[in-house]
C-alpha cells in the first residue's frame, strides 16, 4: 500500500507493511545488540563493581571505582598528558591544513598533484605511521635525530618524556593533517567569489581578504574539525602510542584510551578500566552532541 | 583568484612544496632504509639514496611474520567490513525511510544512539562480547531457570552452558566494526532526497518492496556506494586495536599486526630494514586505492563526516 502522510524521516510515498521492515531490520539491530548495547551495559555495570581479576568474587561498590580514580596520581597524571597531547595535536594540524589550504586555493598549476599527494596519509594505518615517524627520530639509527644531534641538541624520546610526546605530536599530526586540509579546501572553494572580489576593488590584499572574509565563513568547519580532531586525538591515536612509546616513559604519554587498555588487559583491573571507559563514554557522548550542533547549521559542502 | 599577484604565488607553490616534503619525508626514508640491509641502515649518519636490497628484505619480512596469509587476512576483513556494513546499512536504511510501522522512530533512535559512542572506549566489554558472543543467551538461561525448570519436569539434571567463542576467528574480526550507524545515516540522508515519483510509479506499474528496493533504489544509490566503500575499505585494512585484542593465533593477525611485531624493541636486533619493508608493502593497497580513486575518497570522506 502507498500512502501519503507527512512524518519526519519518512518518505511520503512509503509502505505501510511491518513484516518486512523488521526483517530488514533485523541484520543492524542484531549487531548493535551484541557489539554495541551489550557490551556498553556491562561496561556500566562493570564500573559499580569490583571483581578481582579471575571473576570469582564480585560485588558492588557504588562509587568506588570512580574515587579511586580521581584519586590516583597516575589517572591525574593520564587525564593531563591527555589534554596537553590532544590540544598540541589539534592546533599543528589546524594550522598546517589551514596554511597549505590557503596555498592550494591560490595556485592553479599543479593544483591536483599538490592535493593527490597531501592526501595520502590518510591511507596511512596510524601504527604505521608512528613506526615511520619512531624511525626517524630513533636516537640511534634515526635521520632526523641524526640532524637534531649534529646541532648538539640533546634527543632520546625512550629517556626523555618531553621528547616522547614531541615524537606522538608530530606523528599523530602528520597521519591528521590530510583529513582537516580536505574539508578546508572545500570550505575555501565555497566562499563566494563574488565577496573576494568586492573586497579586493576595496583594496584588500589576499591575505587580508583570507582573515577577514574566508576566515570567519569558514567558522563552522573549523569548530566541526576542531571536535573531529579531539576524537581522533582521545580514541584513534591508540596505535600511535602502541607503536612508539607504549605510554611511556614513565608514563609521559600514555593517554586515557591507553591507560583503559592496559589498565584492563595488562594490570587486569576491570573494574577501574570499566569506571575510565564510562568517563570516556561521556566525554565521547559530549563531544557527539557538540557535532550535532555543528550538523544544525547545515553547512553546504560541494567538491 | 580575484588578482595577479606572482609573488604571492609563487610563496603558495613553496608552502605546497614543503607540505609535499613534510609528507614523502617519513616515506622517502622508510624506502631506504626498506632497501638497505641491516649494517647498512646502522649506519650514522644514513645514507641518502636507496640500496638494492629491498626484495631481499620482503622476504625476511614474508618468512619472519608469515606476511603473505597476514595481507590474505587483511583483505578479507577489510572487504567483509566493507560489504557488510554496506549491507546491513542499505537495509536499514531503507526500512527506516520508506516504511511506516509502529516502532520506527525506536528503530531509529536505537541506530542512531550507537552513533555517539566510539569503539575504543569499549573496549574491554566488547572483548568479553567477543570471546563468548552466547553469554546474554547464558543470562536469560540463568535468569528463567530453564535448568531448573528441565529438572522438576523430568527428573533429570542438567547443565546448561553456551559458548560461542569468536577469537580469532574471521567474524569476530568483522562483526564488531560493523556496529556502527554512520552508512545508515549516509544512506538514510541519501534516501530523503530521492524523487517521491519513482515509488508512486513503481507502484502503478505493480513492483513489490523489495523490486522497488533492488531496481530502482540501488542502481540511483551507486555512486554513494562506492564513495562510501573507500572509507571502509581503508578504515577495515588499517584497524589496529580490534586485531591485536582478537588474534591471539599469529596466523590470524591483519598485515598491521605483522608490522607492529616486526618493529625492532631494545632486546632483538635492530631490523629496521625489515620492518620498513613490511610497513610499505602494508601501506601499499590503501594507498594505490585513494590515488586511483581520490576523487571518490573525498567525496566518501566528506559525505560519511556529515
Amino acid at each position: 500500500m502507498v500512502a501519503r502522510t507527512h512524518e519526519p524521516g519518512l518518505k511520503q510515498a512509503h509502505f505501510r507493511t511491518a513484516g518486512l521492515p523488521a526483517l530488514l531490520l533485523l541484520p543492524q539491530l542484531l549487531i548493535l545488540l551484541f557489539f554495541f548495547f551489550i557490551p556498553s551495559i556491562r561496561a556500566l555495570m562493570q564500573a559499580f563493581l569490583l571483581a578481582d581479576p579471575f571473576g570469582a568474587t564480585v560485588h558492588f561498590v557504588g562509587f568506588d571505582n570512580f574515587k579511586a580514580l580521581f584519586e590516583s596520581e597516575s589517572y591525574r597524571n593520564s587525564i593531563w598528558i591527555t589534554v596537553q597531547f590532544t590540544l598540541a595535536q589539534n592546533i599543528l594540524t589546524i594550522v598546517v591544513a589551514l596554511i597549505l589550504a590557503f596555498a592550494t586555493d591560490r595556485v592553479v598549476r599543479f593544483q591536483s598533484a599538490y592535493k593527490g599527494v597531501i592526501l595520502l596519509p590518510y591511507a596511512i594505518a596510524p601504527v604505521i605511521a608512528g613506526v615511520m615517524w619512531a624511525f626517524l627520530f630513533n636516537p640511534a639509527v634515526g635521520p632526523v635525530a641524526f640532524l637534531i644531534k649534529s646541532f648538539g641538541i640533546a634527543w632520546d624520546p625512550n629517556r626523555n618524556g618531553g621528547d616522547a610526546m614531541l615524537l606522538v605530536v608530530l606523528a599523530a599530526s602528520w597521519k591528521h593533517i590530510c583529513y582537516d586540509y580536505i574539508f578546508l579546501v572545500a570550505g575555501l572553494l565555497a566562499v563566494p567569489r563574488s565577496l573576494m572580489e568586492a573586497a579586493a576593488v576595496d583594496g584588500a590584499g589576499p591575505i587580508k581578504r583570507f582573515f577577514q572574509i574566508a576566515l570567519p565563513l569558514l567558522g563552522p568547519t573549523l569548530f566541526f574539525l576542531t571536535t573531529m580532531n579531539f576524537v581522533y586525538g582521545f580514541f584513534e591515536t591508540f596505535a600511535i602510542i602502541d607503536a612508539v612509546t607504549h605510554g611511556g616513559p614513565a608514563g609521559a604519554t600514555n593517554i586515557l584510551v591507553y591507560k583503559v587498555y592496559q589498565d584492563g588487559f595488562i594490570n587486569l583491573d576491570l573494574g577501574s578500566s570499566a569506571a575510565q571507559s564510562v568517563l570516556l563514554m561521556s566525554f565521547a557522548l559530549l563531544l557527539t552532541l557538540l557535532q550535532f550542533k555543528y550538523v544544525e547549521r547545515k553547512v553546504n559542502y560541494s567538491i | 583568484m580575484v588578482e595577479r599577484s606572482p609573488i604571492l604565488t609563487a610563496i603558495c607553490h613553496l608552502i605546497l612544496i614543503g607540505g609535499i616534503v613534510l609528507v614523502c619525508l617519513p616515506l622517502y626514508f622508510a624506502f631506504i632504509a626498506g632497501s638497505l640491509t641491516m649494517q647498512e641502515v646502522q649506519q650514522v649518519p644514513m645514507p641518502w639514496l636507496p640500496g638494492t636490497h629491498f626484495l631481499e628484505n620482503v622476504a625476511t619480512a614474508w618468512s619472519k611474520v608469515n606476511f603473505g596469509q597476514l595481507l590474505v587476512n587483511s583483505f578479507i576483513v577489510s572487504i567483509g567490513i566493507t560489504v557488510g556494513k554496506v549491507a546491513i546499512s542499505l537495509l536499514s536504511a531503507f526500512a527506516i525511510t520508506y516504511f511506516r510501522f509502529r516502532f520506527r522512530l525506536l528503530a531509529f533512535w536505537l541506530i542512531f544512539m550507537s552513533l555517539m559512542l566510539p569503539v575504543e572506549v569499549r573496549i574491554v566489554p566488547t572483548y568479553e562480547s567477543v570471546a563468548n558472543a552466547a553469554l546474554p543467551i547464558q543470562w536469560i538461561i540463568d535468569g528463567l531457570n530453564l535448568s531448573g525448570l528441565w529438572e522438576t519436569l523430568t527428573g533429570y539434571h542438567v547443565e546448561i552452558a553456551l559458548e560461542w567463542n569468536m577469537l580469532n576467528t574471521y567474524q569476530g574480526l568483522i562483526l564488531p566494526l560493523i556496529a556502527s550507524a554512520s552508512a545508515t545515516f549516509l544512506f538514510r540522508q541519501f534516501f530523503l532526497t530521492v524523487p517521491e515519483e519513482l515509488l508512486e510509479a513503481a507502484r502503478l506499474d505493480g513492483a513489490s518492496a523489495m523490486r522497488f528496493f533492488w531496481t530502482i533504489l540501488l542502481p540511483l544509490s551507486r555512486s554513494n556506494i562506492v564513495a562510501l566503500s573507500i572509507i571502509l575499505f581503508l578504515y577495515g585494512w588499517n584497524q589496529y586495536l580490534w586485531p591485536l585484542l582478537f588474534t591471539t593465533d599469529k596466523d590470524m593477525a591483519t598485515a598491521v599486526i605483522g608490522v607492529k611485531n616486526l618493529i625492532p624493541r631494545s632486546d632483538t636486533e635492530p631490523a629496521w630494514n625489515v620492518a620498513m619493508s613490511g610497513a610499505l608493502l602494508t601501506m601499499l593497497p590503501p594507498v594505490l586505492v585513494v590515488l586511483v580513486m581520490q576523487r571518490w575518497f573525498v567525496r566518501g570522506l566528506v559525505d560519511s563526516s556529515k
